[in-house]
């Protein structure tokens, strides 16, 4: 075989590798991306149900309930950013640093009922620690504005009393 | 007399050293220079030496409890025991740069002293590069990360370390990522040397080899111990989640074992040059952009770390610097390089540029999934994650075709190679594999079940192509054990390293197969999960050094027999104020019992519990893979001299 052929040979194989990893990721990215919503997002355009998507906002005072179902613990608790809250359900272990106030990322989807079944509830080691999604989402919702300062300790946030969102309420 | 003052002195010695070795070393080669050439290597030496020091002196303020030193104020307490006093020196940024700082600085030395056996100006050129990367690096540690910053009026008590790392996975889990990170500085630097002078032969694919082959067990290892560490002592049970951390320390390990590979391909014959060169290029420069991408927080991640907007700019100027000034040169030189061997597209080095292309096309699509949703956060706006399903669905249709690849590529021969031989060697590691696979199939999914037989393809594929070697069954028995003695360690590392992998696979395949459940149990109850009787029989509270604990015992049978009994605990740290759950983990090497006490509750805990079947494979594997690496980097011909190129190339054409 001539070096010329040679060459041409490796040049196609590599261009195949490259466009099947190109085909796969662009299909894959179609497919399996992974939105980050916002509690006020999904109610003005809510997802269909089933759909896989990251909800982020605050714990809402006073919604965390854990539960007993057939031996196996399930917490409800209620995602708010001050403009709408989501009601979600966890069938898995809380993180330790989940507490009502903090900022957390939940990765789930919504069942018809509305409510958003989670199975991971991620929430940051740190006790101030804001995921930075979360910090976007509140700015976008007004509740924080940056002009005026640092955002005030997790812990003393409660959107329970300013909102006037039907759920949001429950149980605050 | 080891006060922080002299680890800074230490650290700016080294910043001058580093320069001057980087000045010296090129400039005396282009010179050649004999007596500049031969300073280059004392002058790389005497930086380690400073680095040495330096550290020692961090070291020394952790254990004394310094907390005048502002980061040991910030990351230790005197409640903290010794060990972690130790460990903890680098489980912060600032001594985590440091630690980056050292491990290049001793890349640096050894190579210096190790490579005695090089021809003078090449040992020049490749210690002067690594002297110019030490500068940026030193640098950045001592200007905008300084670990011996002083803290006036120092606390009587310091804010503890994050009770997370406070662990012995830690002790070795981030020098060994960073021995294998920094360890490719040294093809780094080869390569650039390379183009620097315009040539690449058959002795710079050797003497590239072992230096490769050493940063890549490391990286193996530190990979391995991280998914370990994540493993068992996160506790969420699981080995991998594809997150930026763990993709930034994934990239270079493919990369790096293309260029494994590849150089293999330059020695032997002398082809790929401009391709290995530019694999050394890229790998070096995939460490440098995973560390400090995470580290600089622009990358978002479930490991965070403190962002420091003014430390991104700088690292992303010397990085910059760095990759882009190779890759500039690599533009200008590497036409220079042309290849001298030729071979035929069936042939083993026809399969190393397969296994090149899947393993670089892997790489590729890890780095679009990593680099994808920052990029569409900051172009569009668009809050989104890339998660498992996208990592399933590109790098397993490109992993099954590179599993199938390797056990044949084993079986080619060089430049030119026939089918029938290699049929003749892999047939029954096939039939196996097939078997393995029905039997699988019956108990798994198909894609796990294909895993197994991937997994079988590859230990049984590695077992044949040793038999083959010593021509097992075709030869007596006898002459086959006199051939397996002789037989040279680069081949058995080889083989024990394409099992590992193997084993590695099916310890993920066998995960499927896994049982777990969050349950609710008051002491006396129990409850079944995976073919066991998991019984919580008390909880107690215990007192640590600098933690409270409440430690459940749990008891697990099997049909009436107790099997073992489980201690996962909760510890709370008063100084900072976090808890953290202690897995407690139970494995006979096939399956491991999981045991995490989520939450105390009315008397009774939430426990998470899982029978993990196959576990304890994922990380034989990744230690078979790194004892493979060590056998063939102890291989005799990697360390005696590399061949002149006339030599080489009779030793090419006489395989």
């Amino acid at each position: 075989m001539k070096r010329k052929h040679r060459r041409l040979l490796i040049l196609v194989a590599c261009l195949a590798g490259l466009g099947v990893a190109t085909g796969l990721t662009l299909a894959a990215l179609r497919n399996t991306l992974v939105f980050f919503l916002s509690p006020a997002q999904v109610a003005a355009k809510p997802p269909p149900p089933g759909q896989m998507f990251r909800l982020g906002g605050l714990v809402l005072k006073g919604s965390v309930r854990h539960l007993l179902k057939n031996g196996h613990p399930v917490n409800d608790f209620t995602i708010t950013d001050g403009k709408g809250s989501v009601p979600v359900v966890f069938g898995g272990v809380l993180p330790d640093l989940f507490r009502e106030g903090q900022g957390i990322v939940a990765l789930g989807s919504l069942q018809p009922d509305g409510r958003f079944v989670a199975t991971e509830v991620l929430a940051k080691h740190d006790a101030n620690y804001m995921p930075p999604d979360v910090v976007a989402a509140l700015k976008k919702s007004g509740e924080w504005r940056p002009s005026q300062g640092e955002p005030p300790p997790a812990a003393s946030w409660d959107f329970g009393v300013k909102t006037k969102a039907g759920p949001a309420t429950r149980g605050g | 007399m080891l006060s922080p003052e002299l680890g800074n002195f230490a650290l700016a010695l080294a910043v001058v050293l580093a320069g001057a070795q980087g000045v010296v070393g090129l400039w005396g080669a282009h010179r050649r220079d004999a007596s500049l050439m031969a300073a280059a290597p004392a002058l790389a030496v005497g930086q380690a030496i400073a680095l040495i020091i330096a550290f020692a002196v961090l070291v020394h303020a952790n254990v004394v409890n310094d907390f005048s030193v502002k980061v040991v104020a910030e990351n230790s307490s005197s409640l903290k025991p010794l060990f972690y006093r130790i460990t903890g020196t680098w489980g912060n940024h600032p001594g985590s740069v440091l630690l980056w700082c050292l491990v290049l600085g001793l890349c640096g030395g050894a190579v210096a002293i190790f490579g005695s056996n090089l021809p003078s100006a090449a040992r020049a050129r490749v210690v002067g590069v690594q002297g110019l990367s030490s500068v940026g690096f030193t640098l950045f540690a001592l200007l905008s990360s300084n670990p011996f910053t002083r803290l006036w009026p120092p606390p009587m008590q310091g804010m503890d370390m994050n009770p997370l790392l406070q662990d012995p996975g830690l002790a070795i889990h981030p020098p060994m990522l960073y021995l294998g990170y920094v360890g490719f500085s040294v093809p780094f630097a080869f390569a650039v040397a390379a183009l620097i002078e315009g040539r690449v032969d058959a002795a710079w694919g050797r003497w590239v080899r072992p230096w490769t082959l050493a940063a890549w067990c490391a990286l193996t290892c530190g990979i391995t111990l991280g998914s370990w560490w994540a493993y068992y002592d996160l506790g969420w049970g699981g080995f991998w989640y594809w997150d930026p951390v763990e993709n930034a320390s994934l990239l270079p390990w493919l990369t790096g074992t293309a260029l494994l590979h590849s150089a293999i391909v330059v020695e032997k014959r002398e082809a790929l040059k401009t391709w290995t060169v530019l694999l050394a290029i890229g790998t070096f420069s995939l460490s440098l952009l995973g560390t400090f991408l995470v580290r600089s927080g622009i990358l978002n991640s479930v490991h965070s770390f403190a962002a420091a907007p003014n430390r991104g700019v700088f690292i992303l100027v010397l990085l910059g610097i760095l990759i882009v000034g190779s890759l500039l040169l690599f533009a200008l030189r590497a036409p220079a390089l042309a290849p001298v061997g030729i071979f035929a597209p069936l042939s083993r080095e026809g399969g190393l540029i397969l296994n090149n292309i899947l393993i670089c096309s892997i790489a590729a699509v890890v780095l679009t999934g990593t680099a994808y949703p920052p990029f569409a956060d900051l172009l569009a706006g668009t809050k989104i994650s890339v998660g498992p399903p996208f990592y399933a669905a590109t790098v397993f249709p490109l992993a099954f075709p590179l599993f199938l690849a390797m056990s044949l590529g084993t079986a080619l021969s060089w430049k030119r190679a026939a089918l029938a031989p290699v049929f003749r060697q892999v047939w029954w590691a096939a039939v196996i594999s097939v078997v393995i696979g029905l039997f699988a199939v019956m108990r798994m999914k198909a894609l796990p079940a294909l895993g197994m037989v991937a997994a079988a393809w590859l230990v049984f594929g590695a077992l044949a192509d040793i038999a083959s070697r010593i021509s097992l069954f075709s030869q007596p028995p006898r002459r086959s054990l006199a051939r397996l003695m002789g037989l040279r360690r680069a081949a058995i590392g080889a083989a024990v390293a394409h099992a590992g992998l193997g084993v590695t696979v099916a310890g993920i395949a066998g995960m499927s197969l896994a049982a777990s459940a969050v349950v609710f149990l008051r002491p006396g109850q129990s409850t079944n999960i995976g073919g066991y009787t998991w019984t919580l029989k008390s909880i107690e509270d215990r007192n640590g050094s600098n933690y409270k604990a409440a430690v459940a015992t749990v008891l697990v049978s099997h049909d009436g027999h107790l099997v073992t009994t489980l201690t996962p605990e909760r510890r709370q740290f008063p100084i900072q104020g976090i808890t953290t759950d202690e897995a407690k983990i139970e494995t006979n090497g096939l399956r491991d019992l999981y045991a995490v006490f989520g939450e105390e509750r009315n008397g009774g805990a939430v426990l998470r519990l899982h029978d993990n079947r196959f576990a304890p494979w994922i990380w034989f594997g990744g230690a078979f893979m790194a004892l493979g690496g060590l056998l063939s980097l102890s291989d005799r011909r990697l360390r005696v001299g590399a061949p002149r190129p006339a030599a080489a190339a009779l030793a090419a054409t006489a395989r």
